[in-house]
């Protein structure tokens, strides 16, 4: 089978490749009327109403400078969040969100452009409307616009926002564009990766590694450096929007770094999409065996036939991020100062007793958050089996609900303590060969690691009662993990109140490793996962498939 | 005789559509049953609160006298479906994902499953993503007809394949009649229905309109009849059940041509009225399982047609 065609025909007057992009970013933009308001204005208005936080938060200049100043003597803040470059409230609202809010441009990027290329091609879409006056061109060309007006909408709404609240209208603009430019960067390199894979799913998943790889290099640079000049911040797009400077001096070649990168993925796009057929990949098909392994036995076999690569990616991003925050863990402690406010702060966002710890501590709850959405994702391949008609077949075989729900759910629950283990033991390990102590180190690093397993749990059951018992606002797990992720990585530093905090299931945890454990919290969020499984099981035995 | 399937009374809403309004079916065992009606009529909605996956609002269902709701996995051990729209998995192969079905079921015969990739020529090594629409249904066909299970639920399962592969499948439906299973087929398909049913069930807006053997339904449509005369017809007008009478004088005076159609349980009376009139040539039609079909289907239509 040939998947590439032959040297193409590189036709002058491209007017005809395009023909249909106008029609099919009107379809985009119709089919994407709830998500991309919801996302621009989620991720705008948080970044805009940051400001004013900051402002009752920290009045006078003098406050503000003390802040700036312990924050960028703290590695692990500045893994978290990267630098402050201006004590300014714009540069303390850049600096908080700036980085996440970049991150979160992208994730909603690359949704959107696999949404309208890969995943057409996949579903049989795309057929139908290519067989129409539609180009060559067209279906990439109205993707990539949509994402471009998704993110300039964001760009505005930032911009606009910050600047009529009072900032400066330099950095108001810097700031927004470093949100769209991330969030197109990711959509250039999101359109050459749907051009790779032959699965949505597998597209949405690499570009989402690549994201994840970028921000860890830009945390393990940021830790490394007080000014985000380490190579490791550079090498990351992530980092060049926080090297744009919003509000301090900016430095507005940055954005030729963004033009210049945009320009390159999506002509390699354009360019692979011109040399491969319509559904099919570089990658192409292998036979697969004649016969079924005897470990595709029944609803489990299956269930993890499905899932093993997912959570072997997942373990292996664990194990990469593990290592990496574990080498720099001591160094990041080194550079902390010692004033009282520091301390305050430091202590209000991690941990207690020594800055290594602090530092340890806080990565450890990001893996603890970010396996939230693995776990969120594992639950919800029950919805998708259920909505893409493959589950009908299997349930109408000898396999009762409940077992095939816990096909998934196993791996679902298993598999979070999986990658947990795993970020944790590469964590301690890394971080043990960088103190010369690797035997002391690894149990209480694994420990906290492990400790995170409860909180994530609940999430995995809220998703199961949302699947169970709302199977058409399944989807809603994302925003209440997305939620609680805010809640974590916002929350403190905005002196939140308490009541918030504590609704996310992470709020519960003790700052681990550093601080005394005690079973009642853990044992009240296993229970409360343990009710949210059941009451979500129960919903889905009485309900309807499809 | 036992019953296979025996559905009465069923009622199933979504929200405001009543896709089921009081539908019954009864399928013997070891019948192949044909079921039929126009798209949206309800068909694939009762094969799933037959299977289980959907749980009816009112009204009793029993598969091999059982409850499809509670003892659905134990009944489903000996129950095979194909849908008319297989999805496979991209990442499994064709005989994985036959495989897979088996054990999902009653088990495989090996032997039959050889016999009906070579039939089908289905390739099991490729990718669930390469597939074909026909070939993805074939994938479900070969897994159905190699499993060891009593009865056989198909909802269109032919749709994609080609004639040759069709004879192929109606070959493989007889062969499961000759071992005693049991078919509930639900399909579009007149000739294949005609061909392989013991007998229909016709169902329309969640209602079952009529159920019987062909012989039977056909007894219930018009039969057309074209005639020659040698003198004027006598008294046809006022015959009851006949319809569309057209009646002609042949040029130069010499008979009558007489056109019309007549339910088939009155024919015997139109054949004795024309034949005092001197037949000369007689054709008669019996109605196809298309008339009889369309007719419920138009019915439909016209329904739909005057409720604008």
């Amino acid at each position: 089978m040939t998947t590439v065609t032959a040297a193409p025909a590189v036709r002058r007057g491209g007017s005809r490749d395009l023909a249909g992009t106008g029609a099919l970013l009107r379809l985009a933009l119709r089919r994407d009327r709830i998500m991309i308001p919801v996302w621009v204005l989620a991720l705008g208005l948080t970044v805009v109403s940051l400001g004013s936080t900051m402002e009752t938060l920290y009045e006078t200049a003098a406050q503000r400078a003390d802040v700036a100043h312990s924050m960028n003597t703290n590695g692990s803040l500045r893994a978290m969040y990267g630098p402050v470059f201006s004590d300014s409230i714009g540069g303390l609202v850049a600096w908080r969100i700036g980085g996440m809010a970049a991150v979160l441009a992208a994730v909603m990027s690359l949704l959107i452009v696999v949404r309208h290329t890969r995943e057409e091609e996949e579903t049989g879409r795309q057929e139908l409307l290519s067989a129409a006056m539609v180009g060559r061109r067209a279906p990439l060309t109205a993707a990539l616009l949509a994402a471009l007006v998704a993110n300039a909408a964001l760009a505005l709404l930032i911009t606009a926002g910050m600047a009529t609240s009072g900032q400066p209208a330099g950095g108001s603009l810097a700031l927004g564009l470093g949100m769209g430019g991330t969030g197109m960067l990711f959509a250039g390199l999101a359109a050459i990766i749907a051009q790779l894979t032959e699965s949505a799913r597998l597209a949405k998943g690499l570009t989402g590694a690549v994201l994840g790889l970028a921000f860890v290099l830009r945390a393990a640079g940021d830790a490394a450096s007080q000014n985000a000049s380490s190579p490791l911040t550079w090498i990351s797009p992530v980092g060049w929007a926080e090297n744009l400077r919003a509000f301090a001096d900016e430095r507005w070649w940055v954005l030729l770094l963004f033009l210049a990168a945009l320009a390159v993925t999506v002509s390699a796009a354009y360019a692979l999409t011109a040399r491969r057929d319509l559904g099919m990949s570089f990658l192409p098909a292998r036979p697969g065996p004649a016969r079924a392994p005897a470990s595709l036995n029944g609803a489990f076999g299956l269930a993890w036939r499905l899932q093993r690569t997912t959570l072997l990616g997942w373990a292996f991003g664990f194990a990469f991020a593990g290592a990496v925050f574990g080498g720099i863990a001591d160094a990041a402690a080194d550079l902390v100062g010692g004033n009282e406010q520091t301390r305050e702060i430091f202590e209000r966002m991690g941990g207690q007793q020594a800055l290594a710890e602090a530092f340890l501590a806080t990565m450890v709850g990001m893996l603890g958050m970010v396996a939230a959405l693995y776990a969120a994702g594992s639950v919800l391949r029950l919805r998708g089996e259920e909505t893409g008609d493959r589950a009908e077949p299997v349930l109408a075989g000898a396999v009762g609900r409940l077992r095939w729900a816990a096909s998934h759910l196993v791996i679902a629950y298993l598999g979070t303590a999986v990658v947990l283990t795993v970020g944790g033991l590469a964590l301690g390990i890394s971080y043990g060969i960088a103190v010369e102590d690797v035997g002391a180190q690894i149990g209480p690093v694994l420990g906290a690691a492990v400790a995170q397993i409860p909180a994530v749990w609940v999430l995995t059951s809220l998703t199961v009662l949302l699947f169970g018992v709302l199977p058409k606002a399944a989807a809603a797990a994302w925003a209440v993990v997305g939620a609680c992720l805010a809640i974590g990585w916002i929350g403190p530093a905005l002196k939140l109140p308490d009541w918030v905090l504590d609704l996310s299931p992470y709020g519960h945890l003790p700052k681990l490793p550093g601080s005394d454990v005690t079973a009642a919290p853990f044992l009240w969020l296993l229970a409360l996962s343990a009710l949210l499984l059941v009451a979500g099981l129960a919903g889905f035995r009485r309900r309807d498939i499809g | 005789m036992t019953k296979a399937i025996s559905v009465a009374g069923l009622h199933k809403s979504f929200g405001r559509t009543h896709a089921l309004d009081g539908l019954d079916l009864d399928v013997e065992a070891g019948e192949v049953h044909g079921f039929l009606g126009p798209n949206g009529a309800g068909k694939s909605t009762t094969i799933r609160v037959l299977l289980g996956l959907l749980r009816a609002d009112r009204g009793a269902a029993q598969l091999l006298g059982k409850d499809p709701w509670r003892d659905a996995v134990e009944l489903h051990r000996r129950v095979a479906y194909v849908p008319g729209d297989v999805t496979l998995w991209r990442n499994l192969s064709g005989g994985e994902v036959i495989d897979l079905y088996g054990r999902l079921r009653g088990g495989l015969d090996t032997a039959r499953r050889a016999d009906l990739l070579e039939r089908f020529e289905l390739d099991p090594t490729k990718k669930g993503r390469t597939y074909s629409k026909g070939n993805r249904q074939k994938v479900a066909l070969v897994a159905a007809f190699a499993s060891e299970v009593d009865l056989l639920i198909l909802d269109e399962p032919t749709s994609g394949l080609d004639p040759l592969m069709e004879e192929v499948f109606r070959d493989c439906v007889e062969r499961e009649r000759d071992r005693g299973r049991t078919v509930l087929l639900s399909s579009h398909i007149l000739s294949e229905v005609e061909a392989l049913c013991d007998r229909v069930s016709i169902i329309r807006k969640g209602q079952t309109v009529e159920s019987g053997s062909l012989g039977e339904l056909r007894h219930l449509t018009r039969t057309s009849v074209t005639a020659e005369l040698a003198g004027p017809p006598n008294g046809l007008t006022r015959l009851p059940g006949v319809h569309d009478l057209a009646t002609q004088s042949i040029e130069g005076g010499r008979g009558h041509r007489v056109k019309l159609q007549v339910d088939t349980d009155k024919l015997d009376a139109v054949l004795r009225s024309l034949s005092e009139s001197g037949v000369r040539s007689l054709t008669s039609t019996p109605p196809t399982l298309e008339e009889l079909f369309l007719r419920h289907y138009q019915d439909d239509a016209r329904e739909g047609a005057t409720g604008r």
